[in-house]
Order: structure tokens, then sequence, then C-alpha cells
């Protein structure tokens, strides 16, 4: 049997990561990295991009072989982990061979939820997280678009959150009629606040998009090549393609049996550690607890899995500057049909004490629109549409309980500039 | 991975003009306009200061790593450099930074970020108040990274202490051909000379008495000279073994011209035993052997000046150096390295003391600044043929007391006694400042004094 100080499982960003802390601290341990896929990494996040055609598949690698080479670690493609045997501390792959472990990092990510919607299984549905399904869904999204003399055909998106919207402006671009059916109330819950995401949300109805939020699907049934949706209510919706893009679910099939603890993730503490000796995991693979402690939306983003993954190698390593995880801060950046939208941290939320306060500019309609939530004068979450700040200054701030209440009325006005300035007498 | 030159801010200089951001749009932009710069100034009016957004070419970037198209990447020169072919605009980027690094130009339409325009950025070169400077001492760092470390690894130093790098830096550039002499104190305390019949290091390293390191180089040095073998002969001394109990071997081959490489590194006091006082004590400071009570009020003398004494012997080469100014330092231990083919070379090298001097371990570099920019610890440079010559400018320093409050070993000190210290750094400064003002003459080599009557000719 094979053996390696450190096994790397899913080499996507938060397995990546976690072999740069590593080698960082540690130049000589052996280290495997297993991917079930049979190519070089790539990011769920670029897939849209890739359905649209901005991206070639073969120009999205995050990594080529030879980095990995250069940092002496043994990079395995078509390695699925099958079973997790913490006991012998063991791995076993899909082809029955087996690989054993000093340490072991989880990093396999998430695959997309299927609702348990009647009739689904029975018809012809798409979803977005591998690069065969951006593939399929490229190819299907222009048929779909239709010939010359033929209507173009209708395009029906389940879920509105980042991957719906994505997939559903891609379809309009490539020219199909497109329906978004989202459960909750408003287009991107737990991105977005409910402002924001009708900003969002009449740029997209303005294309063309019909957009149901509130709604859900009772009953798919097949159509020919598509299929038929029956809405809560009795509406019918005919498809010609469906994407289902109704959330995640950890990828953690091969861990029954092993004794690891999942609720809604891999559960672990503030260095990524899992219940199970030296078993480490991190990314969308894990259940995020958030940085608030309350119920607010964590963890499923790329630079939550950066983090984790970096924490858990470091953990790993031995490495002296590991700092506990602080929790998962919301983070998103999105950009949809030509404006920008960001967001940062939490909502205010409902019935809230004096404690909490909101600060808004341009709610009525103006070009552009910008919420500071603050929870005794420290930035607890900013939202803009086409407002530009800098995400990743504002997240710091927040990590940092920065006080901010006397800037208030400044980062309203210039966020960018108010924070920035800010932020650079802190590095000082 | 390799270290990079930095774009240096200093907000106290900074006034807000401006000509930073015009410079990079005129060399970046697409229409010169300055809300295209890649470095902006911003206004804290809160804090009343100016603040800086921009790329510090990180060495772990954050903003690369969170990239899902991989379209930011360190170089092999350093720099972060964005791949336009790449970039799918998703602006993640953006919130990996923490630093405003990297921000979406809606005039250029995707992300930008400073390139250092290719060695010579134009922010820098436009800056006319010194509140931008372009630090390449990284280049150093990187050749001298590539230079064989022939210290073994794992040192015993105090946490936060600055010797460690100072030795391992010198002999990485001193080389192998070395014979090495560290005398008691703290370098040996480190482990130079081993631990359990093991070295501590890859070059020949004895361990003298603390009086007679300079004399044993001297047989060395010259024994090897006569069996036909240039061999570098170097001392790594701290500042008792040197200027106190050592001074009259040091002094000796000084005077006698002996080609050694002469280092001191200079604490002020005897730190490895429990801190007591050293003729490099200041005035005022407490040791273990000048206590606080209720008379006794911390060293009662002013420190000597040992590389001016040191220079009076007309060495061939004698310098001042910290380890918070490393291109300075690395300029002078090449130039001593040299010097020592031909006579004396000795080079002074002031080392914060974290637990004798009482200072938090994470401040050694800071504390190591503050001496030099409060001419506290001025540095200079003498070479036997042009004199002495101040290394940077003195004429505005930083208050004396900035440095003092740093250190626990001053928190006793009465107003008095500051007064005193300012009066004796003053002095020293402006004695430095006539020694350098001094032009040596034709023919003639300067030993540095302002009356004519002290020039001497050493090869007389
Ligand atoms: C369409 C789309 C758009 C997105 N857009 C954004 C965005 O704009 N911003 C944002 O922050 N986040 C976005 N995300 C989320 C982001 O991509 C994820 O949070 C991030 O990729 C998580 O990284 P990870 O390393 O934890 O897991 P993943 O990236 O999912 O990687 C898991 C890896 O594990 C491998 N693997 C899985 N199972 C096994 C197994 N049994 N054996 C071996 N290997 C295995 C997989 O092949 C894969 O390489 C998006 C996601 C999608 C799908
Ligand atoms: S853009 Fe930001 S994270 Fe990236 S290298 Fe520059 S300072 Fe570092
Ligand atoms: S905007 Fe471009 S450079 Fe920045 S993270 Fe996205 S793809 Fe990478």
């Amino acid at each position: 049997m094979e053996q390696f100080d450190y096994v790397v499982l899913g080499a996507s960003h938060a397995g990546l990561e976690a072999l740069r802390a590593i080698r960082a601290h540690d130049a000589d341990g052996s280290i495997a990295v297993l991917d079930r896929e049979a190519r070089l990494p790539v990011s769920p996040t670029v897939l849209p991009y890739v359905v649209s055609g901005k991206c070639a598949e073969d120009r999205i690698a995050l990594r080529e072989r030879r980095w990995f080479d250069a940092q002496r670690v043994d990079y395995r493609q078509q390695a699925a982990a099958a079973a997790l045997d913490t006991a012998n501390a063991r791995l076993r792959l899909a082809d029955g061979r087996e690989i054993g472990y000093g340490k072991l990092l989880l990093a396999t990510g998430a695959a997309p939820a299927i609702p348990p919607i009647e009739g689904l299984s029975d018809v012809r549905y798409h979803v977005l997280r591998t690069l065969d399904d951006a593939l399929a869904l490229r190819d299907v999204a222009s048929e779909v678009a239709g010939e010359a003399g033929r209507a173009a055909g209708r395009a029906i998106v389940l879920g509105a959150g980042l991957v719906g919207m994505h997939a559903a402006e891609n379809l309009v671009r490539a020219g199909a009629r497109v329906t978004v059916v989202e459960m909750r109330g408003q287009v991107l819950p737990g991105y977005f606040d409910a402002a924001a995401a009708a900003r969002i949300e009449a740029v997209f109805r303005d294309k063309g998009v019909e957009v149901l939020t509130g709604r859900r699907v009772e009953q798919v049934a097949p159509r020919g090549e598509g299929c038929t949706l029956r809405l809560d209510g009795g509406e019918a919706r005919d498809a010609d393609l469906l994407l289902v893009a109704a959330g995640v679910r950890p990828e953690v099939s091969y861990l029954a049996g092993s004794g690891i603890a999942v609720e809604r993730g891999v559960v672990v503490d503030a260095f990524m550690r899992t219940a199970a000796p030296n078993v480490w995991a991190a990314g969308d693979v894990v259940r995020t607890p958030s940085f608030f402690g309350d119920g607010t939306p964590a963890g499923g983003i790329l630079p939550d899995a950066v983090e984790q993954g970096r924490t858990a190698g470091m953990s790993m390593a031995g490495d002296p500057a590991l700092q506990p995880y602080p929790g998962g801060v919301s983070l998103n950046t999105y950009g949809f049909f030509g404006h920008r939208a960001l967001s940062v941290g939490r909502d205010a939320p409902e019935g809230t004490g004096p404690e909490w306060e909101v600060l808004v500019r341009g709610e009525e309609g103006g070009d552009a629109y910008l919420k500071l939530v603050l929870r005794d004068g420290r930035l607890q979450g900013i939202f803009g549409v086409d407002v530009l700040f800098d995400p990743g200054i504002m997240w710091e701030l927040i990590l940092r309980r920065v006080e901010i209440g006397a800037r208030r009325d400044v980062l309203l006005e210039n966020p960018q500039d108010a924070a920035r300035a800010l932020m650079s007498g802190l590095w000082r | 991975m390799s270290a990079t030159p930095t774009i240096a801010f200093d907000a106290e200089r900074c006034d807000g003009c401006g000509d930073c951001m015009s410079a990079c749009a005129s060399a970046k932009s697409t229409d010169g306009n300055t809300a295209q710069s890649r470095i902006r100034i911003v206004r804290d009016d809160e804090a009343g200061h100016w603040g800086v957004a921009l790329c510090r070419q990180c060495g772990d970037p954050r903003c690369a790593s969170v990239c899902p198209a991989a379209a930011l990447a360190k170089g092999d020169d350093g720099i972060v450099a964005w791949d336009a072919e790449r970039c799918v605009n998703c602006l993640i980027c953006t919130a990996g930074c923490t630093f405003g690094g990297i921000a979406f130009s809606a005039d250029e339409g995707h992300v930008v970020k400073c390139d250092q325009c290719a060695g010579t950025p134009q922010c820098v070169t436009a800056c006319t108040r010194g509140a931008l400077r372009y630090v390449t001492a990284a280049k150093l760092y990187n050749r001298w990274g590539e230079l064989e470390d022939l210290f073994v690894p794992g040192l015993g130093g105090c946490q936060g202490c600055n010797t460690e790098l100072i030795m391992r830096h010198t002999l990485r550039r001193v080389g192998p051909n070395t014979v090495l002499a560290t005398p008691p104190g703290c370098i040996p305390g480190m482990g130079s000379v081993g631990y359990n019949g093991m070295l501590g290091c890859k070059v020949p390293v004895f361990h003298p008495l603390l009086t007679n390191t300079a004399s044993m180089l001297t047989g060395i040095r010259r024994q090897h000279k006569r069996k036909g073998r240039n061999v570098t002969a170097l001392a790594l001394a701290g500042d008792g073994g040197a200027g106190d109990v050592g001074f009259q071997s040091l002094s000796g081959a000084a005077e006698r011209g002996e080609q050694i490489l002469f280092v001191c590194v200079d604490n002020e006091g005897y730190m490895n035993t429990g801190a007591q006082r050293s003729g490099s004590t200041t005035y005022g400071a407490w040791t273990a052997t000048t206590p606080i009570g209720d008379s006794a009020r911390g060293k009662a003398q002013d420190a000597k000046n040992l590389p001016l004494l040191m220079m009076w012997h007309g060495c061939e080469y004698v310098a001042t150096a910290s380890t918070a100014f490393m291109e300075d330092f690395y300029a002078k231990l090449e130039a001593a390295l040299e010097a020592s083919e031909r006579g004396f070379a000795y080079l002074h090298l002031y080392s914060p003391c974290t637990s004798g001097w009482r200072f938090p371990s994470a401040s050694n570099i800071e504390v190591a600044r503050t001496a030099v920019e409060t001419n506290f610890a001025v540095l200079w440079e003498y070479r036997r043929e042009q004199g002495l010559t101040l290394s940077r400018d003195i004429d505005d320093p930083l208050p004396v007391t900035d440095y003092l409050k740093l250190l626990g070993k001053f928190r006793h000190l009465d107003p008095a006694q500051i007064a005193h210290i300012e009066r004796h750094v003053a002095e020293q400064a402006q004695v430095l400042c006539e020694l350098a003002g001094m032009q040596p003459r034709e023919g003639e080599r300067i030993v540095c004094h302002p009356s004519d009557s002290m020039a001497v000719d050493l090869d007389q």
C-alpha cells in the first residue's frame, strides 16, 4: 500500500491553498493530491464563462502539471475516494487501490442539490458544477436559442442563487426565452439584501427574463425532448431546457461508515480538524460556522474555501503562525448585464434594537444603491449595486471589528476611498 | 519564491498633492485620467492623515489564491501579474486583497493593478516630497539568499534578536574561505561554536578568550598567509569583547594594520550574562549593575564611541551599520571585506537587545530604525583615502525621546537625564558632521579632525 505524509483529497480552491500552506512550512514531507476528474483542476466559479463561451475550456486550468512537479507533489487524476477508514488511516479509491496517510484533508467540495420534486428524475435536466456539466449546457443552450426560422425555445432555471442567475443571463444572451423560479421571496437570497435584489431583478426583467419569486415547482413531466413544469397555484410552463440550480450539498458520499460527523457539511473545529484523528476538512464540503455566530449564511463561496484551506494546511503542517478560522462572512462579487453588485457581511435582522444602524443611499431608484449595516458602531455588512468598493477591505474591517461609527457618513458617501484611508492607517 | 522590491509610503511626508496619481495615469491609463491611477492617495479626515491603496506584490498573494481563472500569478520577477486573456471579470480578486491593490476600473472595464513599471515606478519618480520610496532591498535579499548559509539551522538566540540575522548574512557574504573567531558573548551563546561536540557553522570557528580575539586572529591570518593561503580572518564579537576587556588586542591589531575583518555587534552591555553595563552602555540606562533605586539612576557615565575610536587608529575601513538599513549594511560589508585584504577593517552594528533593553520582541527592527532616525546611532563610513562620510542625512532627526520611550531600560529617566542624553546625541552628531565636512587634500590621507595639524599621512 502506498503511504504519504499528507494526502489532499480534491484539487480545487481549498485543496490547492492547503497544499501551498503545507509546502510553505514543510519542505520535505511527501504529499499526494487526489482528484476524481480526468483533467487539470478547474474552478466551478469559472463555469458560467465556459457556458457563455468567454472562456475556452483549455485555458481555465487553475494549475498546470508543472506547478505540482515544482512543489514536489504527487498529483493524481481519476483518483476518486470511495471509502475512508480512519481507524487505520487509509483511503480506498474507486478503482480499489488503497492509500495510507499521515494526515488527510477532505476538500471534495459540493455537488448540486436536487430538490425532491415529483417527476424530476423522469426528465432530462441540467446542473452546473463540473466542466462536463458546463460543456453540456453550452451545447444545449445554443440549440434552445433556436436556428433561423424557428422560434427561440424556453429555458427554465430552478433557483435564483448565483449559479442560477449566471446561467439565466447566459441563456438570455444566447437567445433563449428564460424563466427563473425561486422559492424564496427575492432573487439571490442570502447573497444580497432585498433592495439590492430588487434592482438586480429589475434588470433581468428588463432583459425579458420572467422572474417568479416566492414560487414552487410542484411537478415535472416529460414533454417531447423537454418537459412541462407545474407551479404552485396550478400554472404550467413548458421548457426546452431545464437547469436545476437549487443549492448544493456537501460531497461526502465516501464518508459513509467512516465515523466522521456530517451535519449539512463535515463538522470541524476552528483549525478545520474533524473529530477523527489526523483528518481535516475545508471548503464547500464543510459546515461553515458564521463569523457572526448567528444564522447568517456562511460558506459555499470561493474566498471561504481558500481561507479554510490555508487554515487546514497550516494546522496539518504544524505552522506556528496558525490562527483559528474566524468563521465565514458572506462575500459576493456579482456582475450581470454590465452592472456590478457587491456584498459583504450580514443585513440587520428583523426587529432589531437601537444598537443597529442601517444607512442607505439611492433607495429611491437612483443610479446606484448602497447600504451600510452597523452594530455598536462596527461594520456588519455592506451591499451595493453599481457602487464600487473593495470587498476585501470591508471583509477585513468586519473581521477586525473596527470601530467605524465616526466615519459612517464618509463611508456612505464614498465607501471605496473612505475604507481605503481607514485601512491604510491600520496597516501602518 | 523571491522577495520583491516594494513601494513604501510615508504618511508623514505626504501632503496629498496627487502627483503620483497623475504620473501613474499618464503611464498606464487609456486617457490620462487620474481616476485610472493604480496608486490611490486617500484622505482620512478623522485621523488627519493621508493613506494609500496600492498593490504590495504580496509574497503570498491572496488575489491570486482566490482567482478562479488563474489570471493572476506572481512571476519570477516578483510582480503579481494580471493576464487579460484569462480574466473573466468576476472581481473575486478584489475580495481577496485587503490593501485595495486591485480594483475594477470603470473606464477600462476590468480590474487593474500596479506592476511597478518594470523597475522604475513613475509614481515614485513623481513624488517630490519623499513620501514614496522604491525599496529594492529585496533584490539584495534574493542575491544573498542564493549564497550558502554557513551557520547550522536552529541558532538559539532570544526571541526577536537581530544578531542571528547579522551573523548569518555576514558569513554568507564572507564565504567559506574563512576562519571565524567568536569570543564569549551572545554569539557563541547562540551556538556559533556548536553544542555537544558538534560545530555550529561550516567554517573553522574558534572561541578565544574575551580579551584576545584580535591577537589570535592576527596569528591565524599570518600563519595562513605564510603557508600561501588567502583566508579571511573574521571576528564576530560583542561590544564588551571588542571595546572593554578585549580592547587592547583590538587596538593593537588595528594599529598594526592586521588584515582582519572585525565585526562588533553592539548591544550596549554584557547581555549574555545577565545584562551588565559595558563601556558602550548609554548614560542613564538600567542594567543589572547600574540599577534604579533611591539614589542610583542607571549608568552615570556616557557611552564611549567605539567606532570613532577605531577610526582614529587609521584603519583601512571603519563603518557603522544597522539592520534597519540592510542595503547600507550590505554595501558596508562588501567594502569592509575588500578592505580587510589590505588592512584592518572594522564594522560596528547596532543590535537592540530585546531582553536586556526591555522592549517587545517584535519591534527590534523598529527600535534599530528609530535609533538611526533620531541620530542616536549615526550611520557613517570611513575610508582611509576618503575620510569620513555620513551614510544618510542627519540634519533633521526625530526627537531623541521617540527612541528613549521605546525602551524599558530608560523608563525611569528624569528630565535632567533626558536633557543629558539629548545633549550628548547632539554633540556626537555635531562632531560627525564636522568630520564629514573635511575633504582630503591632494596627496594626503586624512584621519578626520577639524584641525589641519591633526591630519597625518599614514604612509610616513
Ligand atoms: C456555477 C458556479 C458559480 C460560482 N460562482 C461563485 C462566485 O461568483 N463567487 C464565489 O465566491 N463562489 C462561487 N461559487 C462557489 C465556489 O466555486 C466554491 O465555493 C468553491 O469552488 C469551493 O471550493 P472547494 O475547493 O471547496 O470545492 P470544489 O471547487 O467543489 O472542488 C472539489 C474538488 O474535489 C474533487 N472531488 C470531489 N469528490 C471527490 C472524490 N470523491 N474523490 C476525489 N476528488 C473528489 C472535485 O473533482 C473537485 O476538484 C460558484 C460555484 C458554481 C458552481
Ligand atoms: S493585489 Fe492585493 S493581494 Fe494581490 S499582490 Fe497586490 S496587495 Fe497582494
Ligand atoms: S476579475 Fe479577473 S483577475 Fe480578478 S479574480 Fe476574476 S478572473 Fe481573476
